[in-house]
Order: structure tokens, then sequence, then C-alpha cells
């Protein structure tokens, strides 16, 4: 609600176009912060490397034996980050091609599960915490069990529900739900009571129906609390798709991917790292469709300086 | 007294009109048993079709309790209210009230000219119809160019006047208006104050206006209702003569000065024990029984 008494602002250049490139520069930053760190650990505690070779015709022959030899930053558990790297342009045995197009086929096959199981969940925290907005006696009923639901491990569940439905990808899509609606429904229960009072009173002088009430003030006020939510949603939804596609069998998504290079860990770490980053990356491509969306949505609605990113 | 001669001067609008508001004997208790407190007691008061009444008195009077129980927005406990010879509640679910609070309370989400449609979607009026609405009362605010900005590109004085706009949308019976500039400075309300006089004299909606302000009481009234608190009852009824169409001289002339004086006074005569800053309990316990709102 609009309360403040805001004079019209003039517009100076283009900050949103500087915000992007801070917001650009600030990943840069904080990739090569991490990158560096990594690299230092392996520097001071990693296992021992030597170059020996010829480099335009001057022998080079350089050893480097850390000064000290830390579990987490051998080669098995933390590998070169040139080595992840290259594990990307590492030949598939089974199909022939670059570990990076399997990744991205199975990151495709997973985020398709993912949206489904996005979908039907959204739908579903919808669909609840507009029921309990509208029922105290409800809410005071079921959101004790929906809460309950979550505290079911979900590695525990993703066999049975694979079982249960068949080792289809709707079915994966269901443990995704499950991770899903939680997180929007609860925000929604909040979100939807989240207007303003006195456009509540506006609404009842107008003779508003409940529908009208619901469409016209509860759902547009909850838009901000609905965003987060789905943020929550989009990263759960990928985690859910990859914990049910271990059981399930289906060789196609990046949970199969992990299983697979997790066999072979001991000879070539850095693979289940690629399929770390893959899944991750996937994760952040999901969350910033969501975030085109909330942009798109609420645009104009926001004097640009209070936007939230 | 020159009030008699600048009443013939100036013939009174026809304040003879329908019955708009019949309120007898209305009281309204907050709470119950030893918390409870006495909001309103033995309200009488007719309001007619046209009139521009203001209800005045100190916090804690029930001026704001009483709009809202005539605007079916709170229930009231003893006596009656009838708006247009039905129920306040009947009157309501047949949209006969617009409504303007101290704050716009515009939905941020909407341009300007959506949220003077907002009622009329509720309503259901067609698209063609709700846009001609708009236009001609955004125009009437003068906000026309603003149509297509959100509230958050406009001043507190302009979204007042799109939340005005929103109120006439519908041609409700009765306008209700709590402090609706309020929170504006001076100048702006002052501009206002003739805005609204403009608005009022083309559309002839009949007013209830709630104030804190003696001088805008007595600028845009036909009739001043003072009150006085513990428990709310009117004390005085003001009528003021002022000619129409109210200008920028009408603040300038000894009548005006005059009734000022005259609504001060009833104030002060029913005031005597108020203490400036003291907590309201009236609106405490109005609080207490029905939580902030």
């Amino acid at each position: 609600m609009s309360i403040a008494a805001v004079a019209p602002r003039a517009v100076i250049g283009s900050p949103a176009a500087r915000r992007r490139d801070r917001r650009w520069l600030g990943v840069t930053v904080v990739l090569v912060t991490l990158a560096m760190a990594w690299e230092l650990a392996k520097w001071l505690g990693g296992d021992p490397w030597r170059i020996h070779g010829d480099l335009l015709g001057m022998r080079l022959d350089y050893e480097h034996v850390p000064p000290f030899r830390w579990r987490f930053a051998t080669d098995l558990s933390l590998p070169h980050l040139w080595s992840i790297v290259g594990a990307f342009g590492q030949i598939s045995a089974q199909t022939g091609q670059p570990l990076l197009l399997v990744l991205v086929d199975s990151a495709i096959y997973t985020l398709r599960t993912a949206l489904l199981g996005f979908a039907v969940g959204v739908g579903l925290g919808l669909g609840l915490s507009i029921l309990f907005v509208h029922s105290r006696l409800l809410e005071r009923a079921v959101v004790p069990w929906v809460v309950a639901s979550q505290t079911v491990p979900i590695i525990a569940i993703a066999p049975v529900v694979v079982i249960a439905f068949g080792a289809s990808w709707q079915s994966v899509a269901i443990i995704a739900t499950y991770l899903t609606f939680f997180p929007v429904t609860i925000a929604m229960i909040r979100g939807l009571r989240a207007f303003d009072p006195r456009a509540g009173e506006l609404m009842r002088s107008y003779a508003a129906s409940t529908r009208d009430v619901l469409w016209k003030l509860r759902l547009p006020a909850s838009v901000p609390y609905l965003f987060s939510a789905l943020r929550v949603a989009a990263a759960g939804s990928i985690v859910g798709t990859v914990i049910g596609e271990l059981p399930s069998g289906i060789p196609f998504g990046l949970g199969s991917k992990i299983l697979n290079f997790n066999q072979y860990y001991t000879t070539s770490p850095e693979r289940l790292w690629a399929v770390i980053i893959a899944t991750v990356f996937t994760g952040l491509v999901f969350v910033g469709l969501v975030r085109l969306a909330e942009a798109y949505l609420t645009r104009g609605r926001y004097r640009p300086l209070e936007v939230v990113v | 007294m020159s009030a008699a001669g600048s009443a013939l001067e100036a013939p009174r609008p026809p304040a003879s009109g329908q019955p708009v508001v019949e309120i007898e004997r209305l009281g309204k208790v907050f709470g119950e048993g030893s918390g409870s407190v006495v909001a309103l007691e033995g309200i009488d008061l007719v309001i007619r079709a046209g009139e521009f009444v203001s209800l005045i008195g100190p916090s804690g009077c029930g001026k704001s309790t009483l709009l809202r129980i005539i605007g079916n927005l709170i229930g009231s406990t003893s006596g009656s209210v009838r708006v247009n010879g039905k129920t306040a509640e009947r009157a309501r679910l047949d949209r006969d009230y617009g409504m303007v609070f101290q704050a716009p309370v515009l939905m941020d989400w909407r341009t300007v000219a959506r949220n003077v449609e907002l009622p009329l979607e509720v309503m259901g009026y067609p698209r063609e119809e709700r846009a001609s609405r708009s236009a001609r009362l955004l125009s009437l605010v003068e906000l026309a160019e603003f149509r297509d900005r959100y509230p958050w590109q406009l001043s507190g004085g302009m979204q007042q006047r799109v939340a005005i706009a929103r109120a006439l949308a519908f041609d409700p019976k009765l306008l209700l208006m709590d402090e609706p500039f309020g929170a504006l400075d001076e100048m702006t309300r002052e501009r206002m104050n003739l805005e609204l006089m403009k608005i009022w004299a083309q559309t002839g909606t009949t007013i209830i206006f709630v104030t804190h302000s003696i001088p805008e009481a007595v600028f845009l009234s036909s009739r001043v209702v003072v009150m006085s608190p513990r428990p709310g009852r009117i004390a005085r009824i003001v009528d003021v003569d002022l000619p129409l169409p109210r200008t920028v001289e009408t603040r300038e002339s000894s009548r005006y000065f005059e009734l000022v004086t005259e609504v001060r006074e009833a104030l002060r005569r029913h005031d005597g024990d108020e203490v400036p800053g003291a907590p309201d309990e009236v609106e405490m316990a109005r609080i207490r029984a029905e939580g902030v709102s």
C-alpha cells in the first residue's frame, strides 16, 4: 500500500543497467574468491605435484610439496579446478559424447521433471493456503500435519513412491512436489493475510464477494511472499528430483549421473564434482527463471530504489 | 449578529431533501464487563440529501466510530441507523457508500486508473463503462494525465485525490470521509478543501466528513456536528450559513471567523478535562475489543 507521501523522482541515467553491472561484478568476485580459496587449500595442504617438460625450448622442472597434509585437500577430496573443468571435456564411454553434453542432456531431463513437480507443488501449496486462510478450523486441524510431512526423511519416502507409482519421471516429480508445496503453503498462509486491513474495509464497503477479495486483494498483496517461497520451492524441486531419481533407476537425469560417478569416485572424483556443478547450475537457472517471472509480474509496482534483490 | 443578514443574501442550499441518514438513540459500547467503554451514547441525527455534514471533536469523542457505524464497518450496541430508509448493512450491500480514509489505501499493484476502477470491477461494470468513468473522475480530480502511473509516482495529495475519485466512481449516494486530509500539509489541505467543494457542487453527493480541524469543518460544511467525549455525544450542531460556492474569499469573511469561534467555543465548553496526549481510552478499548484495524 502506498501510504507514504512520495514525490515523483526524476530518472537519472540508467540505474537498472548499473545495478545489473554491479550484480555481475559481485558474482564474479565471489566466484574468483572461492576458486582462489579452493586452490590455496590445495597449495597448502594438498598432494604434491611437479611440472616436468619443455616450454619453447626451455626446460621446465618444478616440484611443489605443500607444507601440510590435509585429508580434505587431497586430489581425491578436492580435485584441482582444472581437473574438474577438464572433466567436462572427457568423452563418455557409453555415448561417445563429451561429458558436458551428457550433463546438459541430463540437466534438461531433470529440469523437466522438476518443473512438473514444481508446478503441481505450487498449485497444491496455493490451494491449501487459500483453504487455510478461509477456515481457521481447517488451518488448526491440518497445518500441523503439513509441517510434520516435512520431517519425514525424503530419502526414505523416495523409494516408496517410486515403487508405488512406477519408475517414471512423473513419479519422480511427486518427490519434487513433496518438497515444493511446503514453502508455498507456509508463506502464502501469511501472504494471503498480509493485505492492508483498511483495504479490507474498502472491499467490505463495496460488498465484495470472498472471491473478489481473494483475486483483487489477497492474491496481489501476497505476491512478494509468493515469490520468496517460489525461489525456495524452485531450488527444492531440483533437490527433490535428484533424490527421487536415485532409486528410480531412470538412466537420464542428473541423479543417475551422481549415482554412476559415485561408484567411480576413487578413480575420477572430478567427474562427480562436474555433476555437482551442473546440478547447482541447473538450480540457479530455475531460480533465475522465477526471478524473471517476478520482475515481469511486478513491473512498475515498486519504487525502483526500493526493489530488494 | 449579522447572521440573519448574510443568510438572507445567500439562500441556503436545499438541505430540505430526503433524509439520507436517520440516527436514533444510537449507542456503542466497546468490550464487555469492567473493561468496557461507552464510545457513543444517545446520538440523534438526521442528515438530508445533498448536505455536507462534518463531525468534529477531540480524540475519543467517537466521531470515527459514528462514521464507521453509519458505514456498517462495525455494528452498534443500541439504537438504530437507517440509511436511505434501509439498515446500514442493507445500504452497504446495495453499495450506497463511498469511503475515503485518512490514508489513500491505493493498491500499489494497480495503476491510477485501475485503482479508480477497482470498485467498478467488483460491482461488475462492463469494461467500456469502467474506462469512461475512470477517465471522467480522473479529470474531475485533475489527474487525467496520471492515469497510467503507479501510486508511488504520486505525491500524498495526488494519491488522496485518486482515493476520492475511486470513492465517487460508482456514484454512491453517501460519501463517508474519515479525516481524509489529516495527513496532508496545511497548504495542500486548503487546496484539497477547495477541490472537494467543487466536487460536491458538481456531484451533489451527501457527504459525512470527520475532521480534527475547526477551519476545515466550517469551510466545507453545511452543518458542523460538535461532539464531546466520555461518553461520545453530540454537544451542539452549528449551521454554517456561509454562501456557496465557497472560495478563497470565504476564509477571509467575518462570518467565517464568527462560525469558527462558535465551533471552537462549543468544543471548549464540552471539553474541560481533555488532557492533550493522554491515552485515548475509547481507542484502547476498541483495540482490545476488535484488534487493531
